[in-house]
This record gives C-alpha cells, sequence and structure tokens, in this order.
C-alpha cells in the first residue's frame, strides 16, 4: 500500500498506484494519478476518462476494449474508434493506464 | 509493478544449485516473483479466516497465534481424509526422474522448482510430525520444523507450480506433485496466507457468477456488444438467449470468452456455431462462470462455486450442459462435479440434438465438451466449412494441461482444426499431448505483479512455439483454455512476438459458412482475409 498526496490529502493506493477506494476520486487526484503515469491530460484523455467512469457508473466494471473503442468512435468521431488512437493517448494500454487515472479498479480473472 | 528483463537476458538461465544445502537457503522475496496478498475484504468474503494487510515481502507476516499448531491439525486431518496425500508423502523414492520436467525449474534453474523437491518442502515437515523416523533422528532422516522461514518457503514455491502435472507423467510412482500443492494451499489458507489474485476472481464468482465480477446486465451488454461485431463481419444479426426456460442445452464458458481478448473471438466461434445448426441452448447470467478459481483454494470454495452449474440447469430444466474451452474448468468437471456436487439425475444423457450421437463419456456429469460437440457435427458432415478463410494464418495447437492430462482431449480439438485451417504444423512430440508444457500461468497466476516468473515457467512452452514458428512460419498458436488465450498472448508478445494466441472456435467461426451472410473479407478480428490480399494484389 501507498498513497497519493492531493491538496494535503492523503490518499491511499494499492500496490500498482490505482485507488484503492474508488470513492475518493476528483478530477484533482485524476491528475495527478496521471502524472504517476506521465500522462498529460488533454481534452482527449478527458474524453476516455469521463467515458470509463459513465461505464463504471452503470456497468460497475470497467469496459472490455472493444466497447470502448465503439462508444469512443461513435461519440467523438470514427478516427478515434480504435485500440491505436487509445495507445497514443495511453501508451501503456488503455485499459490499465486509463483506466487508473478514472479511479477503476483492475480486472481480475482469465484476462 | 517490477520490470521484467530483457528476454535475451532472462533466457540465460542458470542450472547450477547454490552452494549451500537446501534446508539453509531461505527464499528471498524479489519483486516478479511472488504474487499479492489477498484483500482483506475478499478473505472475509469467501470466509477464510485471518484477513489482515500484509504483504509477502514483510518481515512479519502477522500469522495467528499457535499458527504451527493450526498447520499440524490441517495436515492431520488431511493425511486422514486423502489418502493420495499419505502415499504421496510416503513413497517418493529421489529417483529424480521429475527432477527436469517442470517448466519452473526449467526456466528459473532454481533446484527448488524440481517437483521432487517442492514436495519434500513439505514431506519434510510431515516426517519431523507424523513419522517414527522423523521424530527421532530428526534431519538425518530428512525431518524439519516448521518454522516461519520454513512457511515463506512454502507459499514461495507452492505458488511457483501450476498444479500441471507434467512431473507426474513421469513418476514412476503415478506421484502427484500438483495434489501435493494443493494440499500446501489449503495449509497455508489455515493460517491467511494467500494471494490476491486468486481469491478476488473466487469472491467475484460467489457474489456474481463469474470471475470478472460481471453482473447480470453487464454480462448482457458485453454478449449484445459481441454480436453486434459479429453482425459487422458476417451481416448476420444474431441473439444470444439468456436464462431462457426449458432450452435444450445449458451453454457455459469462461467468462473471460464474453469480456476478454482475444476470448471474444472464440465466444464468436460458438455463437456462429450455434446459429449454423439451430440448436435451442441458453447461457446463464447465474452460472455465468465456466472456470473455477475454488480449485486453486480449497475444497469448499471449490465446491460451492461449482455448485451453481447444476442448480442453474436444474432451474432452466434444461436437458444436459455443453461446456466451451476452458482448462481447470475440465478438471472440475471431468474429476470432481459428480460426486461433489451430484448426482445430477434430474439430467440427460447428453444426445446431440443435430447428429444423434450419445455421449456415454458423459453419462455421469451430464456434460459434453464443445470440441467433442462440434468434432462430432464435423464427422457427421453437419457444418458447411470453408477452411480456405484461415489461409492467412499458419496455425499450431498447444494442449492444455487439465484438459489433456485430465481428461485425455488430445484428437477432437485436432480433427476440429484439420477441417478449419490449411496450414497446420504439430510443435515437437515431447512438448505436445500428454507431455506438453504449461502455459507457465495457470493456476490463478496469471498477474501482472508475477511477470518474470510467468515469463520463465512459459519459456520451454514458448520455445516450441519459436521451433515451428522459425521451420514453418507458425503465426498462430490456437488452444481450448480461457487462462491460456490470455496467457500465452501475453507469453508471445515477450517470447516470440510475431504469434498471437487464438481460441479453436475462433477458426471454427472463421471457416464456417453460414446461410445468408455477407461475403467475408476479414476474420473475426476485422483482419483481412488471404484471398482478399490476394486480389488486392491482381489490380
Ligand atoms: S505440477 Fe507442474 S508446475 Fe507443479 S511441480 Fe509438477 S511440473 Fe512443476
Ligand atoms: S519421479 Fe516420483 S519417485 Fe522419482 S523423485 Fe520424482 S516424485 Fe520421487
Amino acid at each position: 500500500m501507498s498513497a497519493l498526496e492531493v491538496g494535503g490529502k492523503s490518499i491511499e493506493l494499492d500496490e500498482d498506484g490505482f485507488l484503492a477506494d474508488i470513492a475518493d476520486w476528483n478530477e484533482d487526484i485524476a491528475v495527478a494519478l496521471a502524472k504517476t503515469e506521465n500522462v498529460d491530460m488533454t481534452d482527449a484523455h478527458w474524453e476516455v476518462v469521463n467515458f470509463l467512469r459513465e461505464y463504471y457508473a452503470e456497468y460497475k466494471i470497467a469496459p472490455m476494449i472493444r466497447i470502448l473503442t465503439k462508444a469512443i468512435g461513435k461519440k467523438f468521431g470514427k478516427e478515434k474508434g480504435n485500440t491505436k488512437y487509445l495507445y497514443e493517448l495511453y501508451p501503456a494500454g488503455p485499459a490499465k493506464q486509463a483506466c487508473k487515472i478514472a479511479g477503476l479498479p483492475k480486472p481480475t480473472g482469465c484476462v | 509493478m517490477s520490470k521484467v528483463p530483457p528476454a535475451a537476458e532472462l533466457a540465460k538461465i542458470d542450472h547450477q544449485p547454490p552452494e549451500t544445502p537446501w534446508m539453509g537457503t531461505p527464499v528471498e522475496f524479489r519483486p516478479g516473483t511472488w504474487c499479492y496478498s489477498g484483500k482483506p475484504k475478499v478473505v472475509e468474503e469467501l470466509g477464510l479466516p485471518n484477513a489482515r494487510e500484509w504483504s509477502p515481502a514483510d518481515e512479519d507476516w502477522k500469522l495467528p497465534d499457535g499458527w504451527q499448531k493450526i498447520i499440524y491439525e490441517g495436515f492431520k486431518e488431511r493425511l486422514g481424509k486423502y489418502r493420495s496425500l499419505k502415499i504421496f508423502m510416503d513413497i517418493c523414492v529421489r529417483c529424480g526422474a521429475c527432477a527436469d520436467k517442470c517448466h519452473f525449474f526449467l526456466g528459473t534453474g532454481d533446484p527448488k522448482n524440481m517437483p521432487v523437491l517442492r514436495a519434500e518442502l513439505l514431506r519434510s515437515v510431515y516426517r519431523k510430525d507424523f513419522t517414527t523416523a522423523g521424530k527421532i533422528l530428526g534431519g538425518f532422516a530428512g525431518a524439519r520444523e516448521l518454522t516461519v522461514d520454513v512457511l515463506k518457503e512454502w507459499f514461495y514455491y507452492f505458488y511457483q507450480c501450476t498444479e500441471c502435472r507434467r512431473c507426474s507423467v513421469f513418476c514412476p510412482y503415478g506421484i502427484d506433485t500438483a495434489e501435493v500443492t494443493m494440499m500446501a494451499r489449503e495449509l497455508l489458507h489455515l493460517v491467511g496466507v494467500n494471494i490476491n489474485w486468486i481469491l478476488e476472481p473466487a469472491a467475484n464468482c460467489s457474489r456474481t457468477g463469474n470471475h470478472l465480477g460481471l453482473q447480470p446486465h453487464t454480462f448482457r451488454d458485453c454478449i449484445d456488444s459481441l454480436c453486434e461485431d459479429i453482425e459487422e463481419v458476417t451481416g448476420l444479426h444474431i441473439e444470444v438467449p439468456l436464462n431462457k426456460k426449458g432450452a435444450e442445452v445449458l451453454f457455459l464458458t469462461p467468462s473471460a470468452d464474453v469480456f476478454a481478448d482475444p476470448g471474444i473471438y472464440t465466444f464468436m466461434g460458438y455463437i456462429l456455431l450455434f446459429e449454423h445448426i439451430g440448436l435451442d441452448y441458453t447461457m446463464t447470467t447465474y452460472a455465468s462462470e465456466g472456470g473455477n478459481f475454488g480449485l486453486f483454494t480449497n475444497q469448499e470454495t471449490m465446491k460451492k462455486l461449482n455448485a451453481k452449474m447444476y442448480a442453474e440447469a436444474k432451474r432452466l430444466g434444461v436437458k444436459w450442459i455443453l461446456g466451451g474451452e476452458c482448462g481447470h474448468m475440465w478438471r472440475v468437471i471431468h474429476q470432481y462435479m459428480d460426486t461433489m456436487n451430484g448426482p445430477a439425475d434430474f439430467l440427460e444423457v447428453p444426445v446431440s440434438p443435430i447428429t444423434g450421437t450419445k455421449f456415454e463419456n458423459a453419462k455421469s456429469t451430464k456434460m459434453v465438451h464443445i470440441t467433442e460437440f462440434t468434432a462430432d457435427l464435423i464427422q457427421h458432415n453437419k457444418l458447411k466449412l470453408d477452411p480456405h478463410r484461415n489461409n492467412h494464418r499458419t496455425v499450431t495447437f498447444h494442449d492444455s494441461c487439465n484438459t489433456s492430462r485430465a481428461m485425455g482431449l488430445f484428437e477432437e480439438p485436432r480433427y476440429i482444426l484439420k477441417n478449419v485451417v490449411n496450414n497446420f504444423h504439430e510443435m515437437p512430440e515431447t512438448t505436445i499431448r500428454e507431455q506438453t508444457f504449461c502455459c507457465g500461468s495457470g493456476t490463478g497466476l496469471n498477474t501482472d505483479e508475477y511477470m518474470e516468473m510467468r515469463m520463465r515457467g512459459g519459456f520451454p512452452r514458448a520455445n516450441a512455439v519459436k521451433h515451428v514458428h522459425e521451420k514453418h512460419g507458425v503465426d498462430l498458436l490456437s488452444c481450448i483454455c480461457a487462462i491460456d488465450r490470455a496467457t500465452l498472448s501475453t507469453l508471445m508478445q515477450y517470447w516470440v512476438p510475431m504469434v498471437d494466441a487464438a481460441g479453436v472456435h475462433e477458426l471454427v467461426g472463421n471457416a464456417l459458412v453460414m446461410e445468408g451472410e455477407n461475403e467475408r473479407t476479414t476474420d473475426l478480428r476485422e483482419e483481412p482475409l488471404a484471398d482478399v490480399e490476394g486480389e488486392d494484389d491482381a489490380v
């Protein structure tokens, strides 16, 4: 367990630097988490993070990558609806890096 | 998360044992070689003892008071309950036939990863506590006290065994080190020593019906999305029945097949097959998992998670159960299910509604493996197949530890592949069928923080793939296990980057000629077919 200091508050993280409690999340924390991943949050980055959070609110899990690419393509234009685009934004992999910034837990099981 | 050294460096494996005697060589908890501990919330949810925050890297593991006594009692109970354990503790003659058969030994060079020595870690304590010679002679009889260091050693090496049973194939006495590992993990659970990557999926499965923790509406959403993808490729609109009472067949598969790359393409293959033959089937959101991480935990958890299958089959009133491509799922079904949660008298002996074949082999479990089902369809000429649609791929087949060594399923997948693929090459004989090498990440060790050990354990498998890749241009490693589909993809990226992993039914799905479909220009991954590329060249 480690912690992240944001606005004078200490936020608990798990072994891999994911939020221990998704309820802690806010935009400042997202920016701080992005920094730990060397990601500068642009509007395009926020589009993905916001979608992940909306999906999580409804389905209680991060979406599978196909659902993510399709939804981003539908919402923000066909040229964005592919894994290549997502990897440009999140080089360490959209599933893990973008989920971390969105405060979502890691997936488990045969994945 | 620790960084994995580059492949060229990892391939330099030193098989020279350390200078110190094995009992005097303590474990070093280097990142990348062990898994995170179970989160307290998850441990509690499963009703396991000693939930707490701790890490294997800590000096103090916060063991409960009297932990040695707890293990002693647990050991005694299991020696009484499982004759195999008692026999395996007593009869090893240390002939060494198993020594170099374990992928973890081959990939690490660590002598404690020789199956004989792995079992000896437990056996030495058994001798001390349960044999006269060990009680009197101690170290001279190979006996030792259970200390904290011994317990740490157990944790380290019993989570460097994937219960693959390759060693048992070579043991003249049939000693099954996988069962020794299972018992050791059970004992460790008694004092709260565990790993999260097994327990969290098990807890998820108990709560939501599947390892991933997909709730019913999420499960539905994933399936609908995959049906959209099928439509994209074939032009066919197909709906997957869920929780449909009175369907003839209940179809169960690992949840990763509806969620994770590349299992999702295997799933599309199943769905196209069912549509092709007009099968009256249903899937379920209650038993939405074929796999069973309880098998890697303890008997009680395995039994509880498995119970959902028959319970749901009964509720839905189906005749029999069809199971998807998974490894350990079939170990549980084939070797434990009917006595553990059966007999399932309310089900019928499975009969294929298309060919009329009665699956006598499934008389007691009432569950048929999808490769048996599909191979039977092909043999009766019931499928319209165009293997050219897989011509853009050169394929080999990885026998999963469990489907091969736990159920002898060698011919069916190969028969299917022969009919749906034109370019197929086997890996060397000593690395397939009952001698197959594990993916290196089985028994719930498929987690990221353990990556170095996964790449080491998977090295012998990868080496055989590399051989057929270089010799025959193999670029697709097919298999019938969900853990494999995920872990072999990672393994290949590391050791043989030009090779992908795929389920057998993905290739079936590519080859199936569906009524009313659009002309296929891509495979299920939406990658162009060889013929289409050829046409482009001609233009
Ligand atoms: S069961 Fe497999 S992983 Fe375990 S000791 Fe035997 S060969 Fe090694
Ligand atoms: S092959 Fe069997 S008897 Fe020989 S050392 Fe290994 S476990 Fe013991």
